[in-house]
């Protein structure tokens, strides 16, 4: 058998047996075998010298391409297998996806602070600032200054914790209206604040009653600021925390410290204002309280009631998350029940 | 106050329903709670005249009577009250008719005897036990004989009339009467008021020669009587008994029932004396002097003091000035000569003593409201004149007056451009004109200025701005524009301390901790435990319960109850932060001091038990510290942070809790919470830790700045050893990085072992160092000598034992 027969006859059948190694340990052990040192074309290429110099390059050249064409299987051979050991794997490696994802450490800011943090958003972006004051205030503070002296009927409508005659827990957060238009620069410009912050009162715990609840104050102290500013200003809070189409509506009511004063009240969530138990037939529900500043408040915190006027609100975000997620124990919210602060995580 | 309809369509024409009528009051006056019928919820229920009556043949007590309903035939009707009576027209509920607390009437048999529905009560048909009338408390009502027979009973009693009830505010003490309210509606209406006003007639003698009244000025600002003689003591008649009932007031006789009505009509509490029972002729309204007593209107005897203002006649008192008359002058069957007072008391004294007393009556409320100083002499003058003709008194001639005041109209003035300046409004004059007129105020216009002359009934009203509230709620709210204000730009932004609180926040929620807002009074003894620094705590004088009767000076205790309401509930995993404010207080403050801390409670597991990880690991002190770590390092404190063991905590585990400083400044605290404390907690294992973040807040901090990272690689090499027990591992970290030359970048512990193959008293520590140089690759020569030298350092300083 010539040389170059011999070299087809192991083309011819390595090509056969490559196509039919199923693992990738014996293939590389073929290709070792064949390709290697010790292997046959390299012996066939050393026998080459016994050949004629007019043969040689043809057969050199023939002898290469052997090489390269079992090199080439072997390589296509490698490839076909390592992708079927590799499906196979896939294959094991399926899982279920149905299986519950592993729990993720998550907290939740307080239902009310999501209110606080909304309204304060919201004033902000009306270039107010945001003011916090004390919880145990002054009688001054609380009542005086906000045109409650001693002996004011209307003290009786707010049943109060006091730890001296002069000091006592704050019942509103009003006292920083006027802790705030005595330090407030007018000559820099009007002042316009809101003030969130915890307040008391003394009465008994029960489903609508909390001795300890949250206000936000609303001030805007101005040359020209009007009664349809203080309307715009609280159509805009209900529009932010409930939604559009909620409206808002006044009415006459009395604060010592707003002169008019009035109550707002928003479209009824429960029936969109076309009346029903939880609005009593009404179509409305009474928020929150507001009014232009009576004068003798701002004539006691220095501010000039002739040149300067404006209007205060005063809005309980306790009562907003009540009306906005339907709770129906305020007790709920200084609880702390892990069931319940959980389930106002939806940030959409 | 409930406010009749059917009154109010006396003086003024009312086209519009009484709900409709309640809208009109509610938007432009004052609240209106309900709006109700007496009759609503009653229906057949008629007038029927009893023909004839036979005893029951098996009853003491019950009579068969035979009764007219107006149908061909009479209907038989078993009746077992006492005044049942042949001729007397009485309240039938037919068969299939509906009475008082929603009761079905039925045809049924009483005792053997068919009886077609029953007689009534008044008290049966739904008035309530305290209004009915002595004379019919004990039996059926007899209705006028006029009444048409088989005709709905309503109307003959008033109960068809609407019922506004006002809710109203502080400063509307003028609302709380007939006339009051009609003021108001006919201005929101605008309709014309017709108003009566009394006409009396006199006799020739004078009140004066009988009565002498006196008065101190400052408890009694105006002090007046009147005097009726001869008043001939009988029940008051039907149309006057409708509009006391209806306004929930017991008709009494026609004396007592005229003041009831006056006070109703005009806001004005009058009280009737017997004058035959007053010792002397001299009638004196003054303080009341220590020791003295009175027994009041409703059989209580009380002992008065300097405080209260008394009406007194030579013996002493004879009544609680403007609360409650007093049983020894007191209205009789009896009575002949009736001196009427009408006064108006000082607000405050009154409020006082109607709280001291707890005896908060219509008269009472009055008074703390204010009075119309004006209408003082009207309503005596109207109460003398109903006496007249109800009783037949004869009214003896002239008003006996202790005290007066020169009631002036206020005048207040307004501009028009003020009114559109603070409404937000373009009213024209005519407009505001037009509202002032309404509201029966005197008006006149000069150059845009109103000069409003505003009668003594409206006394809530002073200045400029109570002006601005009139025109306000008469135009109408709802049509004030809606607008914003304009002015100068303010910029709007959170400050540096606000955004640290909000990033605070985020923070803690981020590592898996709830919010909560728990309460800041809480028991004296929870207000003082978990202190990180000595205070004397703040008491409130009067609380309402010993739960909530000392302010904060930690969080944690109230983050603890709010465990402690979890666990009683099953929750077991329990992850909660607060921030909020404590209270310190030095001994001579009377104010405390507030500061905003933020502290947090875990019991239980971070991330609940999983099909992954079935059994879960509880948080222990190392979980919690990582919080606090990733807390402070997102706050970037400037500074190193460094935990201290301590076991100067009562409320905390000896041996697991750690002081925090931040750059040596004592910043707070963590640790387990002590068995026993948690034990009186009732609460499981727990961590917990509190920081002071006012004080973390004003630290200087660590800006965010761009370091190259290094593109030549670290190299690391680890370090097993064995060590004392009491050695820490801040000891061997600190020793580590006192000799790990300039390249050691980081040294992480990677394992602590104590126990089985470790020397009793030893522990075995393990960490990574890891070693680079930003300007090269470190040879492994250079990076073994630096290794050596720590290796060396750690067996001469700790002893350590390199393994
Ligand atoms: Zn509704």
């Amino acid at each position: 058998m010539s040389l170059r027969d011999q070299l087809e006859e192991i083309r011819d059948n390595h090509l056969k047996a490559i196509e039919e190694l199923s693992d990738l340990k014996s293939l590389e052990d073929l290709r070792v075998k064949l390709l290697g040192k010790k292997g046959p074309i390299t012996q066939a290429l050393r026998g080459m010298k016994d050949l004629s110099a007019e043969e040689r390059p043809a057969f050199g050249q023939f002898a290469n391409q052997v090489r390269d064409q079992l090199q080439s299987k072997l390589e296509n051979r490698r490839d076909q297998l390592k992708q079927a050991a590799l499906n196979r794997q896939l294959v094991q490696e399926k899982i279920d996806v149905t299986l519950p994802g592993t729990p993720v450490a998550q907290g939740q800011p307080h239902v009310i602070q999501q209110i606080i943090d909304q309204l304060e958003d919201l004033f902000i972006g009306l270039g107010y600032q945001i003011l916090t004051g004390p919880e145990v205030e002054e009688d001054r503070y609380n009542f005086e200054m906000m045109n409650l002296p001693k002996d004011h009927p209307a003290r009786d409508m707010q049943d109060t914790f006091y730890i001296t005659n002069e000091i006592l827990m704050r019942t509103q957060t009003s006292p920083m209206q006027a802790r705030a238009m005595e330090t407030h620069d007018f000559s820099q410009g009007p002042l316009k604040m809101i003030s969130p912050g915890v307040v008391y009162r003394r009465d008994t715990d029960d489903p609508t009653h909390s001795h300890q609840f949250h206000q936000v104050e609303g001030l805007v102290i101005d040359k020209h600021i009007t009664m349809a500013d203080l309307k715009g200003t609280l159509q805009l809070v209900a529009h932010e925390l409930f939604g559009d189409r909620f409206d808002v509506r006044l009415r006459p009511s009395y604060f010592p410290f707003t002169e008019p004063s009035v109550e707002a009240d928003i479209t009824c969530f429960n029936c969109g204002g076309k009346g029903c138990a939880v609005c009593k037939y009404t179509g409305w529900i009474e928020v929150l309280g507001a009014g232009m500043v009576h004068p003798n408040v701002l004539k006691m915190a220095g501010v000039d009631p002739e040149v300067y006027g404006g209007f205060a609100f005063g809005m309980g975000p306790d009562r907003f998350a009540m009306l906005k997620y339907g709770v129906d124990d305020i007790r709920n919210f200084y609880l702390n029940d892990e069931r319940f602060l959980t389930q106002f995580s939806k940030k959409g | 106050m409930k406010i009749s309809y059917n009154w109010l369509k006396e003086y003024m024409t009312i086209n519009i329903s009484a709900k409709d009528l309640a809208e009109k009051i509610e938007r432009g006056a004052v609240e209106v709670d309900t709006v109700t019928k007496p009759s609503d919820g009653l229906k057949k229920i008629v007038v029927g005249k009893i023909i004839s009556m036979t005893p029951h043949p098996d009853s003491d007590h019950l009579q068969v009577c035979q009764v007219d309903i107006g149908e061909e035939e009479l209907s038989q009707i078993v009746c077992g009250a006492p005044n049942v009576e042949v001729g007397k027209k009485v309240i039938v509920a037919l068969p299939g008719s509906r009475i008082g607390d929603n009761v079905k009437i039925k045809r049924s048999k009483m005792r053997g005897v068919l009886s077609n529905g029953m007689i009534c009560a008044l008290d049966e048909i739904g008035f309530p036990k305290d209004v009915v009338p002595k004379e019919w408390a004990d039996g059926i009502y007899f209705l006028e004989d006029d009444a048409e027979i088989g005709e709905p009973v309503f109307g003959y009693l008033g109960m068809d009339d609407d019922l506004i009830d006002v809710d109203v505010t502080p400063n509307r003490g003028d609302m709380l009467s007939v006339y009051g309210t009609a003021y108001d509606v006919a201005a929101l209406l605008d309709v014309p008021l017709t108003l009566t006003h009394p006409n009396l007639q006199e006799v020739a003698t004078l009140a004066s020669d009988a009565l002498i009244a006196k008065a101190d000025q400052a408890v009694a600002p105006i002090y007046k009587m009147r005097l009726v003689k001869n008043v001939k003591i009988a029940p008051s008649p039907t149309w006057l008994q409708i509009k006391l009932w209806n306004a929930g007031i017991r008709p009494i006789n026609n004396v007592v029932d005229a003041t009831n009505y006056i006070l109703l009509k005009y806001g004005q509490p009058l009280h009737a004396f017997d004058f035959d029972k007053i010792s002397g002729n001299t009638i004196e309204a003054r303080m009341a002097q220590p020791g003295e007593q009175l027994t009041t209107l409703d059989e209580e005897a009380r002992d008065l003091d300097q405080n209260d203002i008394v009406i007194a006649d030579a013996n002493g008192p004879i009544a609680l000035a403007g609360v409650m008359g007093g049983l020894n002058s007191e209205i009789s069957d009896a009575t002949t000569t009736v001196a009427i007072e009408s006064a108006v008391f000082d607000a405050t004294t009154i409020r006082k003593t109607a709280q001291r007393h707890n005896l908060h009556t219509s008269a009472a409320q009055h008074f703390e409201r204010g009075v119309n100083r004006g209408g003082v002499e009207e309503a005596a003058d109207a109460a003398a004149q109903l006496m007249a003709e109800l009783a037949s008194g004869e009214v003896q001639q002239g008003i006996v007056t202790a005290t007066d005041q020169a009631v002036e109209p206020v005048k207040v003035s307004v501009t028009l451009a003020r009114i559109n300046h603070v409404l937000g409004t373009t009213l024209s004059t005519p407009t505001v004109t037009d509202i002032f007129n309404r509201l029966g105020f005197g008006v006149t216009v000069e150059n845009d200025t109103f000069m409003v002359t505003v009668p003594a009934r409206r006394w809530d009203i002073h200045i400029e701005a109570d002006l601005l509230e009139e025109v306000a709620r008469i135009y109408g709210y709802d049509e004030i524009p809606a607008t914003l204000p304009g002015g100068p730009a303010t910029p709007g932004a959170l400050t540096e301390k606000q955004k640290l609180i909000r990033s605070s926040r985020s923070i803690m929620e981020a590592a898996g901790l709830n919010q909560a807002i728990s309460y800041s009074l809480t028991t004296e003894g929870k207000a003082g435990q978990f202190m990180m620094k000595e205070s004397h705590k703040t008491d409130l004088s009067w609380p309402m319960t010993l739960d909530h009767a000392t302010l904060r000076m930690n969080l944690i205790s109230g983050l603890l109850d709010d465990v402690a309401y979890n666990n009683a509930r099953r929750v077991q995993d329990v992850a909660l932060y607060e921030q909020g404010r404590v209270f310190y207080r030095e001994e001579e403050q009377v104010r405390p001091s507030e500061e905003d801390h933020i502290a947090g409670a875990i019991s239980g597991r971070l991330v609940p038990t999983n099909w992954q990880d079935a059994k879960g690991q509880p948080v222990d002190f190392y979980e919690l510290k990582g919080i606090v770590d990733v807390f402070l390092k997102n706050l970037a404190v400037a500074g190193d942070v460094r935990y201290e063991a301590t076991d100067r905590y009562p409320e905390l585990h000896p041996g697991r809790t750690a002081d925090i400083f931040v750059h040596d400044h004592y910043i707070g605290f963590i640790g387990q919470v002590h068995p026993s404390t948690a034990a009186a907690y009732k609460i499981n294992p727990t961590y917990v830790f509190e920081l002071n973040l006012e004080a973390l807040i004003e630290m200087p901090k660590d800006v965010n700045q761009y370091v190259p990272i290094s593109k030549f690689p670290a190299v690391s090499r680890d370090i097993a050893m064995l060590v004392d027990d009491q050695v820490t591992n801040e000891e061997v970290v600190a020793t580590i990085k006192k000799r790990g030359g300039a390249y050691l970048k980081n040294v992480a512990l990677f394992d602590v072992y104590e126990g089985a193959h470790v020397p009793e008293g030893k522990r075995s520590l393990a960490y990574t160092l890891t070693y680079q140089n930003p300007e090269t690759t470190l040879t492994d020569d250079e990076v073994n000598q630096a290794f050596e030298k720590v290796e060396k350092q750690l067996k001469e300083q700790l002893n350590a034992e390199i393994r």
